[in-house]
């Protein structure tokens, strides 16, 4: 039980994955404009996250990895090199599947997400995730834990920089600076301030 | 008229500073950030990227007409995880450990915005020799903010360049000089991209 709050607290707070391991740069960029998109884009990206990397951890351990096809009596075959193809094409059939799935059932929601789920197929904090628990080693339920808590901590940092893009507006940025130049320069300080974060450990080692 | 001038020129030379993919475009900024921490592995990244891209619009451009619109952007993906595939075999295979360095930012080149983005805007609409000049000079255009910024990064924070020490011994002795750790880290990443936007923006705002 430990070591899963230990993984949740290292990918909300310690190593961020948008501001320790820059992942989702891109959507994070264009989309941390306003609070309630902001909210949107990380609540579907914690959604995709949390079900997309069980989902290819499933794939990895089962089918792709070294010995994995043991169970096909195929033991020897390694198709580790295909994960990428993989991987990327489960994301895009789940996201795809989950679009679908809420215009039907629920079209409040899908109005609310909708507009954002195609953006998560190339977001590379859905694919980093899934490429990180391969590194990492994690089994099921911490790939869970994992997956879960990485979409936090990314709904987290979206969030305090749409509200620091907001204050923003009423303050005097030196030109050049404006737009780009000025989120970059506040990110780069949520990450330092995410960096008082690093001392705490749970296990003692 | 020389080569500058003319179309093919343009398509080259026009990545590289006027339409960046990081600095102007923002796109791809992710590994921008990660694997500029010391020179040689931003240099590797680089290469690898120059080569997706360009190899990724060939493709797309030489089987444009070919593939229905709905269907497109999985048609990107499959080329471009293939080709990433490869690229990640080949530096397993020769350069192990800064592949090992790079760990999965290799394999987040497929969600590269710049791969992508130039495939759809660029290579579906243009000839496949169009398309291998505007690859290259994306993938050139990438390439220099990354080396640009790892220098920085990696003089600033260790005071070494592809690993040679740089800075001399007596330097740190005699007047007290340390390494800026905070280069290291995430932070310094983030404070170097936006100064070099801000750069880039005073000195081309006449053209915007």
């Amino acid at each position: 039980m430990i070591d899963l709050i230990s993984i949740a607290l290292t990918s909300i707070f310690i190593s961020n994955i948008l501001l320790a391991n820059f992942l989702g740069m891109c959507s994070f960029l264009e989309c941390a404009k306003n609070i309630k998109t902001a909210m949107g884009l990380g609540l579907a990206v914690t959604f995709v996250l949390t079900m997309t990397a069980p989902l290819n951890w499933l794939i990895h351990n089962f089918l792709l990895s070294d010995g994995a096809l043991i169970w096909l009596n195929m033991g020897d075959i390694n198709l580790d090199f295909l994960k990428f193809m993989t991987f990327i094409a489960v994301i895009a059939a789940f996201v795809q599947v989950v679009e679908m799935a809420l215009e039907k059932f629920s079209p409040s929601l899908y109005a609310a997400l909708g507009i954002f789920l195609p953006l998560i197929t190339v977001n590379c904090a859905i694919l980093g995730v899934s490429l990180f628990f391969v590194e990492k080693e994690y089994d099921l339920l911490q790939t869970f834990v994992f997956g879960l808590s990485s979409g936090i901590g990314w709904l987290l940092a979206i969030l305090g920089l749409a509200a620091i893009t907001q204050k923003l507006k009423y303050s005097n940025v030196p030109k050049g600076l404006r737009g780009l130049g000025i989120t970059f320069i506040t990110t780069g300080l949520m990450s330092m301030a995410f960096m008082c974060f690093a001392g705490i450990s749970l296990t003692n080692k | 008229m020389s080569f500058a001038k003319s179309e093919k020129g343009k398509i080259l030379i026009q990545p590289l500073v006027a339409s960046n993919p990081i600095m102007v475009q923002t796109l791809g900024i992710c590994s921008a950030l990660a694997v500029t921490v010391q020179l040689k592995p931003a240099i590797v990244m680089s290469i690898c990227l120059t080569v997706v891209t360009t190899c990724s619009n060939v493709i797309m451009s030489l089987i444009r007409n070919l593939i229905p619109g709905k269907i497109r952007i999985i048609t990107y993906m499959i080329v471009i995880s293939t080709l990433v595939a490869l690229a990640d075999q080949i530096l397993q295979a020769y350069v192990f450990s800064v592949s090992k360095q790079l760990s999965v930012f290799v394999g987040l080149i497929i969600t590269n915005c710049i791969v992508m983005g130039r495939a759809e805007a660029f290579a579906t609409i243009n000839t496949p020799y169009k398309s291998l000049v505007d690859g290259i000079g994306n993938g050139l255009g990438y390439s220099a903010v990354l080396i640009a910024v790892a220098c920085v990064r990696e003089l600033l924070g260790s005071g070494k360049l592809l690993g040679q020490q740089v800075i001399p011994d007596f330097v740190y002795i005699l007047t007290g000089y340390t390494d800026n750790g905070m280069m290291l880290l995430a932070p310094g990443a983030f404070f170097i991209i936006g100064i070099f936007i801000w750069i880039s923006n005073s000195l081309y705002k006449g053209e915007k």
